[in-house]
């Protein structure tokens, strides 16, 4: 069914917006870690998009995405009002979350803090002590840093250009603090697979459970297509049944970011068209 | 045997009358139907080949039960809405299935005729008649009134999917005016009618038309609603459903577990023809959906998705498409005229070899396979003689593009959410065979979710049988 987009927030101008919507079947079941599949008109593509936030009592689900390719460029166009044609969900395996006796740190990264933002919510809810490590290219492109606090006694920012907070990497936070908190539980991350990758590497030594929320191509994003299948400890597993998120130390993450090229030429050809004006005609 | 020996042994001798086709050099080129249909001459001509057997064998040998007999009679008699009718008290969607089920195997297999010569053309005379009435009037074609039935007070089932089990279920629950509500997780109603089977075996709108028909009779269908996701059984009990029927279809696709098939341009056949069918990417860039174009495409596997799969990628611009099986033509499990057609069409078929590895250029790109000869040795447990590896013998074949279509396992979705739903070592739903019970008292389940990947017609008869004791439950 369609769903009406009630509110709309641009996060980056032209880059990444957040959309509230109206989809209460969907807010009644959806927990962290759940994602959404989309389909913006009727010629459009199917993509994945992971669920930021949801309000049951609203019946509303927040999504934010970031204008990479022709469907986001879309919806980047629809306004407050505007229907998304089909909305899917929730899609996906639960986070595991449970009270731990230490602290849990969430490390988000781009358009990922968004998803990371839900995840670290759920943890805050069961009462589990909740840092939050956020990193971005510089200040102006940072998500959700407010949202975080609202919850997360210790909010950690890293900047590439040290625009703001940190000067470098969201994993040279993470160490420092690992080294220093030997209590921590659990870290979750979510963001680019360089990122994630780099997280991984970084948690190793210390053994500390490292979960990571894979963000594979999909199709039908329920099972039947196996088109995100990613390889974890050395099985074929896939991240819309199977996942989204998966033991951060057992992903092939070199594996997954050759997958994620596969259609990029195509990608472009899309994007190019609908930036050159041929807008699809069933679009606002 | 009812009819006379002289008279059958002539119509035996008769050969079956030809499908009109588009020839395979003009239809690799393009998405429409292969098979053109019969014209009424050619439908009047094949139905006079029918001996009117008293005990009908290939009524036996059709999942749902049609009265062949009885259609063909009618047909055979210029009476052709009557022949219509009689196909509809059993089968809601004849224009499918006269254009997918396993004809050979099923009701033409048991024919009389075939034991000396070749048998009636049944399916052929199936999609004749329904495509016939396909533009009349829905509830008239459906239930033989101007008005559609009444609505039973009270009475609603739910069906989780929306292919051939589920829309089986839909159809003749709705008919005697029990509401049904199907709920679908893609964006689409018809399941593996439109993401699995390609358009120029079996139109969509074909597909759409049967579906509007028995929206015409009430049937309520509410598409991007997950089963064991946006909806679950006991949601639906709490609902005030009095039964549910649960045909949510094939589940992941298996793959070959051999080295580099994670490399990119390795698809499962469901990827495949997802992007293509339901996403339409035969259209790309009108439709977003992108699919990979192969120039040398060795697909894997030799059933009826196999040979969909080859045949899409031919009409996608690949210049070579090779079906690669570990056994002979003769064990191949799809459908004879698919194969027949594939042939036609230029797939080479490599038999007698199995996969071996993957391998990649630097950029993790599929550039060629390696797959070991092989032999064929005893028969197996399914019956076909089983394939034995040749030691030593390897070949290299240069491929872009590897598909594979080696079946599928069980969708996991339906099970994680239904407690006390009883399901069997490899996942699948266990029902009462008689009724399509599940262990949970008043939910139905039938289809590929408890058979496993099977066919169309075979997932029709599931959603029968189980509409049928709904029916008894419900009306009693």
């Amino acid at each position: 069914m369609p769903s009406r987009i009630l509110k709309k927030r641009s996060l980056i101008p032209g880059q990444t917006s957040e959309l509230t919507l109206e989809a209460p079947h969907i807010a009644a079941k959806a927990k962290p870690g759940n994602f959404v599949i989309l389909r913006v008109c009727e010629n459009g593509e199917r993509i994945p998009l992971t669920i930021a936030d949801t309000d049951k009592d609203a019946g509303t689900i927040t999504i934010v995405y970031l204008v990479l390719g022709k469907t986001t460029a879309h919806l980047e166009t629809l306004k407050e009002g505007d229907e998304i044609l089909d909305l899917c969900g929730p899609l996906g395996k639960d986070t595991d979350i449970h009270k731990h006796a230490g602290p849990v740190i969430c490390v988000g990264g781009g358009t990922g803090i968004a998803a990371m933002h839900h995840i670290a919510k759920g943890h805050h809810t069961v009462g589990n002590h909740v840092i939050a490590i956020i990193g971005a290219r510089n200040k102006d492109l940072l998500l959700f840093e407010a949202e975080l606090k609202r919850f997360c006694p210790e909010v950690l920012v890293s900047t590439d250009d040290g625009s703001y907070g940190h000067k470098g990497l969201v994993t040279e936070l993470l160490e420092e603090r690992l080294k220093a908190d030997p209590s921590v539980a659990e870290v979750v991350a979510v963001g680019p697979v360089p990122m994630m990758a780099a997280v991984a590497r970084t948690t190793k030594p210390f053994g500390v459970k490292t979960v990571v929320s894979l963000n594979s191509i999909m199709v039908d994003g329920i099972g039947m297509c196996g088109a995100c299948r990613v390889s974890v400890g050395g099985k074929t597993q896939f991240a819309c049944v199977d996942g989204p998120e998966f033991d951060g130390q057992l992903v092939d993450f070199k594996e997954l970011s050759s997958r994620l090229s596969a259609f990029k030429t195509m990608e472009q050809i899309s994007y190019e068209k609908f930036r050159s004006g041929h807008v699809c005609t069933c679009g606002k | 045997m009812s009819a006379p020996a002289e008279n059958s042994s002539k119509k035996a001798k008769t050969p079956r009358t030809p499908m009109p086709e588009q020839p395979a050099a003009q239809r690799v080129t393009n998405f429409t139907e292969v098979a053109l249909g019969y014209t009424a001459e050619l439908a009047a001509k094949e139905a006079a080949r029918c001996i009117q057997c008293k005990k009908p064998l290939c009524v036996k040998g059709c999942p749902v039960e049609i009265n062949i007999p009885g259609f063909i009679k009618k047909l055979a008699e210029g009476d052709l809405e009557g022949s219509y009718k009689v196909i509809r008290d059993t089968n809601s969607l004849p224009a499918v299935c006269g254009r997918v089920c396993p004809q050979e195997t099923q009701c033409e297999g048991s024919c009389i005729l075939g034991k000396k010569g070749e048998p009636v053309a049944i399916g052929r005379l199936e999609r004749y008649v329904a495509d016939t009435f396909m533009a009349s009037d829905a509830c008239e074609q459906l239930t033989g009134a101007h008005a559609c039935a009444m609505e039973r007070e009270g009475l609603k089932v739910a069906c989780i999917g929306a292919g051939p089990a589920s829309l089986t279920v839909a159809g003749y629950l709705s008919a005697l005016g029990i509401k049904v509500h199907v709920y679908e997780a893609l964006h689409e109603v018809g399941g593996v009618l439109v993401y699995g089977i390609p358009e120029f075996r079996l139109p969509k709108a074909i597909v759409r038309k049967e579906i509007d028909a028995m929206r015409a009779q009430g049937v309520e269908f509410h598409t991007n609603w997950v089963g064991g996701k946006t909806v679950t059984v006991p949601d639906l009990f709490e609902q005030g459903f009095n039964a549910v029927f649960i045909g949510v279809g094939a589940g992941l696709p298996r793959f070959l577990r051999v080295p580099g098939e994670n490399f990119i341009g390795v698809f499962s056949a469901n990827e495949y023809l997802t992007r293509v069918n339901l996403g339409r990417a035969y259209d790309f860039p009108n439709h977003d959906t992108p699919a990979y174009t192969g120039r040398n495409v060795a697909v894997f596997g030799a059933g009826n998705v196999a040979m969909d799969a080859a045949r899409t990628a031919k009409r996608l611009g690949a210049e070579r498409v090779m079906i690669v099986y570990r056994r002979t033509e003769n064990e191949m499990p799809a459908r004879l005229e698919e194969l027949h057609h594939a042939k036609e069409e230029g797939i080479e078929l490599m038999c007698l070899n199995a996969p071996v590895t993957f391998e990649a250029d630097e950029k993790g790109w599929l550039k060629s396979i390696t797959v070991q000869k092989m032999r064929l040795g005893e028969p197996d447990d399914s019956g076909r003689c089983s394939p034995i590896a040749c030691e030593g013998e390897f070949c290299d074949i240069p491929c872009d593009m590897a598909i594979i279509a080696v079946g599928t396992g069980s969708n996991p979705l339906m099970a994680q959410t239904t407690p006390g739903l009883a399901l069997n070592k490899w996942g699948y739903i266990t029902v009462d065979e008689e009724t399509g019970e599940t262990s949970i008292p008043n939910v139905f389940a039938g289809g590929d979710i408890v058979t496993g990947a099977a066919t169309v017609i075979s997932a029709m008869g599931a959603g029968r049988r189980a509409a049928k004791e709904i029916a008894k439950r419900l009306l009693a």
